[in-house]
């Protein structure tokens, strides 16, 4: 591949070039797009290799259902049976996806995911105030290192807890600007 | 005239005054007062019109299920009709107007109709506006609308917003009356997560409204502290302005909650409601009762009112509606008002009680074994006549009348999935039955124990019981002393002889009316219900619905449990629409979906169109350009000349992974895919089980077990929807996995004679695309700037054509640099318009082709239906039915006068046939301009239309007054044997 030229300037899902901020009362909410993202499903009958090579990826056992892990550059959270959202640095990890090809050796079935989602991370105090006006998952029984899939809006989004004051929302990357909304009106109406 | 009826004590906030208008009348009150309790103190009794008659109304109740005291609520945008003064939270400049009068509220011109009674008793419509039938649009319903009905709406967009909300607990208590409060209490303590909702702003149920005591403390005192100490607790969530609408399944309840509609306006960036959605695991209906009126002649004047409201408004607001009032009861419940009255210095000119038996009083006069007969009084009581139990009559002079029947529990939530409740004898009412929607227990008043000391045990009982279910143990608080005094009610629902006795004030539906229907056999209660509107509206019968069963069941000989009640449904009561809609309205109404190419096509100028939620760029209007057929027909021609950029991003990409992905497709796709090549791409068309095209795309094999799907914009998610379904129902043994890819890649076709020559400037120039070496219908990993990408070798427009991706946030720097290096070709970028005039200019299928009723051979692919292999669709594509001779082909249709349009939609007849649905041979699916061709052109269906190329058939579309002559021609208008593609 040739070197990367300067006129490839990538976007952010609300269309900046910059990630975009708020804040608003005790909540910050951040347009991340420092992730890349490796969808992880297991092939059929080969389940536990599978999981073994994303385990041995990650340095952590895999998440079991409902579950996120943290490590220092590498994540993972848990989407279905033996399946997987593997996450990294875009900046360290891009070809991520490419990355775990390889290593799966048709145990698994990846697919990159980079840019088809946008993140928005909130921290800060009060989120559950703010969730609660935004989806059916509860953030109150949450301490850290949960994950599902829910409905925000209209839009299927996941929501990986970090700890009760780091949540982050995963959304289609084409409704970043529907999904920032929805965000932000939850935060102004909660604080 | 301030607040003459204003007395001494109460709940209210002296300190801070609050100014508002009732029909443009300044009046003064106080913080913690309704609207109703204000006007009362002012001396106003009068508050409203009635639904049929127009009659004087005041308040007959103190709380949610008052059928009078309805009001327009605010003005302006913000004005909400049919809002009940008796739970609107006074504020400081709230504005309120009465309903259902003209020119106004003391004089009524349609007040007529109460003279004219006689001719709409129940039935009315039904037996009036029969005839002429065309009378009822155009005469009847017009004067019904304008002459009934209630409040009017603003006709203005709601300022406001709604949220929506979720919430979870262990523990859900519905009402935080003495029982509400104990129950929470209990399981709060035994460290259960609790909910304690209540519907009024200021928590403690009918303990706010009595004067005795609770332990050491006043009852509103002793209320007052123990919701303190919830809502210190972190395991509790108190809220107050709550109403719990509905039971639903599973134990979640629908409850609305009014964050702002004690304010003039909501806070910046609040709602003025939210709809909560509450996940129990364990609920408790402690909804508390309600008082039920009797029915007498003429006991609608203002001022007649529930005993238990007239105590209410007395002891928690300080206002009475009269200097002067008499009670008329059945139990002695009505004593503790008429003794609460008189301790407030009101005067009692009586206590009428129908029981000969009552108790007495030192302080004023029982008269006992009495009825009230008829009352007088225009626009506001004057004069009640009692019938004494001698059966000589006295005429008592006072403002106010208290009524009490006896108190029915509030059992609707319990009833919201159909269960029945069941009739107690001791308290001549209702109680929730065994059939509780699940995890729902009934406690308190709600289950018939009346007293307070027997509410306050039934909530540490029920709460206790609760908290087993859920394995906590529970921490049961000691109960604070409280009064035990039963109710000793007798059944007394109406005074015989009434002519005109109300029995449901909303509607005006009469004791007769309900004898009407029975004489008229509408004896089925449901029947009753619809037949005399008994029930219906705002309040939904709280106040009536007994007594209406009870004079039935009198007629019919039957008791009141065989007559049985009517469904309870939710909302319990009225919910705005917009509480029901929330956020998604107007402009969020759905979410947006902006492609890559979004920022650069506003920039241009771009008009777009919404395709499912996608905004796409319908075309790009240049400078001198002012119509869109010319921005359209630039974008084709140019393409067609040289090059055009498209993106096409919003067509669905679907990777399908594994061993079997290639069997998988085999599956999906009626025409072969198991011996694609890797690097080559195929077209595909997806039939449905029952034989009917489904979608069509493209699949391109990235590796023997990798494969990119293609499908069209609108499908996307059902075909995505469908996969899944035959891989995890169909095919579960199938090694194979699917994952949506749409987003995640920006996608651009560029089409026409210099595509390749534009591409080869944006590749990298380690890629060869030349023909030979990337071949039509190939595919491969590419890379451009040093971004990794993809670029496929397929066309849509019938041009030498490619489509190239990138990853999605290089989108908007793919495009512009499409755009440069297109400049010295003087390259377009087109829109969906473009888009759609190149394929119907090329006969390709599209969404109105695929419209759900045509198979594979309508299409003119009856061969691609491969049958060596079995495909879903394929079996059932060989119906007889679907393989008739004279089956539908997708052919082409020019205009014989050039100059004619062929709109989509009309109808083709043979020439010389009837033009009627008999003759019917085909129609026009998709049509437009070809700039090509320099005429329009259109693509249909025609019955055995491959076979009747050249014929000139009748064009028709009766509607649009089309009718003329097109010739049958093929489909394919550009480029038939498909040269341009692979050069």
């Amino acid at each position: 591949m040739s070197d990367r030229s300067n006129d490839m300037i990538p976007r952010t899902p609300l269309g900046g070039t910059e990630p975009r901020v708020d804040t608003h009362g005790p909540v910050t909410l951040t347009e991340v797009t420092n992730t890349a993202i490796a969808s992880f499903a297991s092939r059929l009958g080969q389940e536990s290799t599978a999981q073994d090579v994303l385990a041995k990826f990650l340095g952590t056992p895999v998440p079991e259902a409902g579950r996120a892990v943290f490590g220092d550059a590498l994540g993972a959270f848990w989407t279905g049976p033996d399946q997987w959202m593997v996450t990294a640095p875009h900046t360290s990890h891009e070809d991520l996806a490419a990355q775990l090809v390889p290593l799966a050796n048709g145990s698994a079935s990846i697919t990159e995911q980079n840019d088809a989602w946008c993140r928005f991370d909130l921290l800060g105090d009060g989120l559950a105030d703010v969730f609660e006006r935004l989806c059916p998952f509860n953030i109150r029984a949450c301490s850290g290192g949960e994950a599902t899939r829910t409905s925000i809006d209209h839009l299927g989004c996941f929501v990986v807890v970090a700890d009760p004051t780091h949540i982050m929302v995963m959304g289609p990357r084409s409704s970043a600007g529907s999904l920032h909304h929805a965000l932000m009106t939850a935060i102004r109406s909660a604080h | 005239m301030s607040q003459t009826n204003r007395l001494n004590g109460g709940l209210i906030n002296r300190d801070r005054p609050m100014s508002f208008k009732f029909d443009g009348k300044s009046f003064q009150g106080y913080e913690g007062d309704t609207l109703a309790s204000a006007l009362l103190a002012n001396n106003v009794r009068l508050m409203g019109r009635s639904f049929k008659y127009h009659r004087p109304r005041g308040p007959l109740t103190a709380g949610s299920e008052e059928p009078n005291a309805i009001v327009e609520l605010r003005s302006g945008a913000r004005k909400e009709p049919n809002t009940r003064a008796t739970t609107a939270e006074l504020f400081d400049g709230l504005t309120a107007t009465s309903q259902n009068r003209w020119p106004s509220l003391a004089f009524d011109a349609m007040a007529v109709n109460d003279r004219l009674s006689t001719f709409f008793a129940a039935g009315f419509y039904y037996k009036t506006f029969m005839w002429p039938a065309a009378f009822w649009e155009k005469v009847y319903e017009p004067i019904i609308r304008k002459a009934a009905g209630l409040g009017s709406l603003s006709l203005e967009p709601d300022p406001d917003s709604y949220d929506k909300g979720f919430l979870h607990c262990d523990l859900l208590v519905i009402g935080a009356g003495p029982t509400g409060l104990m129950a929470a209490l209990t399981a709060a303590r035994s460290g259960a997560e609790v909910i304690l909702a209540d519907e009024d702003f200021a928590l403690g149920g009918r303990l706010n409204a009595e004067t005795f005591s609770v332990g050491d403390q006043s009852a509103s005192g002793w209320a007052a502290s123990l919701v303190g100490e919830l809502s210190a607790m972190p395991n509790v969530r108190v809220m107050p302005r709550t109403t719990v609408i509905g039971a639903f399944d599973h134990g979640i309840y629908g409850a609305v909650e009014r964050v702002s509609d004690h304010l003039p306006v909501p806070a910046d960036g609040k709602p003025r409601q939210i709809l909560w959605r509450i996940y129990s695991k364990q609920a408790i209906l402690a909804a508390g009762a309600t008082e039920r009126p009797i029915a007498f002649e003429q006991n609608d004047r203002p001022g007649i009112m529930l005993a238990s409201a007239l105590r209410s408004y007395v002891n928690r607001w300080a206002a009475t509606p009269a200097k002067r009032v008499a009670v008329f009861t059945n139990n002695d419940d009505g004593h503790r008002t008429a003794a609460d009255l008189h301790a407030q210095g009101v005067k009692i000119a009586a206590v009428i009680d129908t029981r000969a038996d009552g108790p007495v009083s030192r302080d004023y006069e029982v008269l006992q074994g009495a009825q009230v007969s008829d009352t007088m009084g225009r626009l506001g009581l004057t004069f009640v006549k009692v019938q004494l139990a001698d059966g000589s009559e006295r005429t008592l002079e006072c403002g106010a009348l208290g009524v009490s029947g006896g108190w029915n529990p509030n059992v609707h939530l319990a009833s919201h999935q159909r269960g029945r409740p069941t009739w107690q004898d001791d308290i001549a009412a209702f109680v929730p039955g065994d059939a509780l929607p699940v995890g729902m227990s009934a406690a308190g008043a709600a289950l018939g124990h009346f007293s307070t000391h027997g509410a306050l045990q039934s909530g540490v009982d029920v709460a206790t019981k609760a908290l087993d279910v859920l394995g906590i143990t529970s921490n049961r608080p000691t109960l604070p002393e409280a009064e035990d005094a039963p109710i000793n009610v007798t059944p007394f629902w109406h005074v015989d002889g009434a002519k005109r006795a109300w029995l449901d004030q909303q509607n005006d539906v009469t004791a007769k009316d309900v004898k009407l229907a029975h004489q008229e056999n509408f004896t089925s209660v449901e029947h009753l219900k619809r037949y005399t509107t008994l029930g219906m509206a705002t309040d939904q019968g709280k106040t009536s619905n007994m007594g209406g069963l009870a004079i039935m069941a009198e007629l019919a000989g039957k008791s009141i449990p065989q007559v049985g009640t009517t469904i309870f449904r939710p909302p319990y009561t009225p919910t705005a629409i917009g509480t029901l809609a929330g956020r998604s309205r107007d402009e969020d109404f759905r979410p947006v979906r902006k492609t890559p190419s979004h920022t650069w096509a506003e920039e241009q100028g771009a008009v777009f169109v919404e395709v499912g939620m996608w905004l796409r760029a319908q075309w790009f209007p240049k400078d001198g350009e002012t119509h869109w057929r010319q921005s359209v027909d630039r974008e084709v021609s140019q393409t067609r000349k040289s090059v055009g950029i498209c993106d096409v991003t919003t067509l669905g990409k679907i990777d399908v992974q594994g061993a079997d992905a290639a069997t998988f497709l085999n599956k999906i796709y009626c025409n072969p895919f198991a011996k694609v090549p890797v690097g080559k791409v195929r077209y595909g068309l997806m039939l449905r089980e029952d034989g009917i095209a489904m979608d069509d795309g493209t699949a391109a094999r990235l590796a023997e077990d990798h494969f990119v799907v293609t499908t069209t914009t609108a499908n996307a998610v059902g075909v995505y929807r469908h996969m899944e379904f035959v891989r995890q129902c169909l095919f579960p043994d199938l090694d194979v996995q699917l994952i949506s890819t749409t987003e995640a890649w920006a996608q651009y076709s560029v089409a026409g004679p210099n595509a390749r020559d534009l591409l080869q400037k944006v590749v990298d120039p380690e890629h060869d695309i030349s023909n030979e070496a990337f071949p039509y219908m190939a595919c491969g990993e590419i890379s451009i700037g040093g971004v990794r990408g993809r670029l496929f070798r397929i066309s849509f427009s019938g041009e030498l054509a490619y489509e190239i991706a990138v990853p999605t946030r290089y989108g908007d720097a793919l495009i512009r640099k499409l755009v440069a290096a297109g400049e010295e070709f003087d390259a377009v970028v087109y829109g969906t318009e473009a888009l759609g005039v190149m394929r119907i200019e090329k006969g390709h299928a599209a969404g109105n082709e695929l419209n759900g009723t045509t198979t594979a051979l309508n299409l003119g692919m009856g061969r691609m239906v491969n049958k060596k292999k079995d495909s879903i669709g394929s079996t059932l594509s060989e119906r007889e039915g679907l393989n008739t001779e004279d089956a539908l082909k997708l052919v082409g249709f020019k205009p014989v006068d050039p100059s004619k349009s062929v709109p989509a939609g009309a109808h083709l007849m043979t020439k010389g046939d009837k033009v009627d649905a008999a003759h019917d041979q085909g129609y026009i699916t998709s049509a437009c301009y070809s700039p090509n061709l320099g005429h329009h052109i259109g693509i249909g269906f025609l019955k055995s239309g491959d076979t009747r190329l050249g014929e000139i058939v009748r064009l028709v579309s009766p509607l649009t007054e089309v009718d003329h002559d097109v010739e049958v021609v093929s489909a394919h208008f550009i480029d038939p044997e498909g040269d341009r593609l692979r050069v």
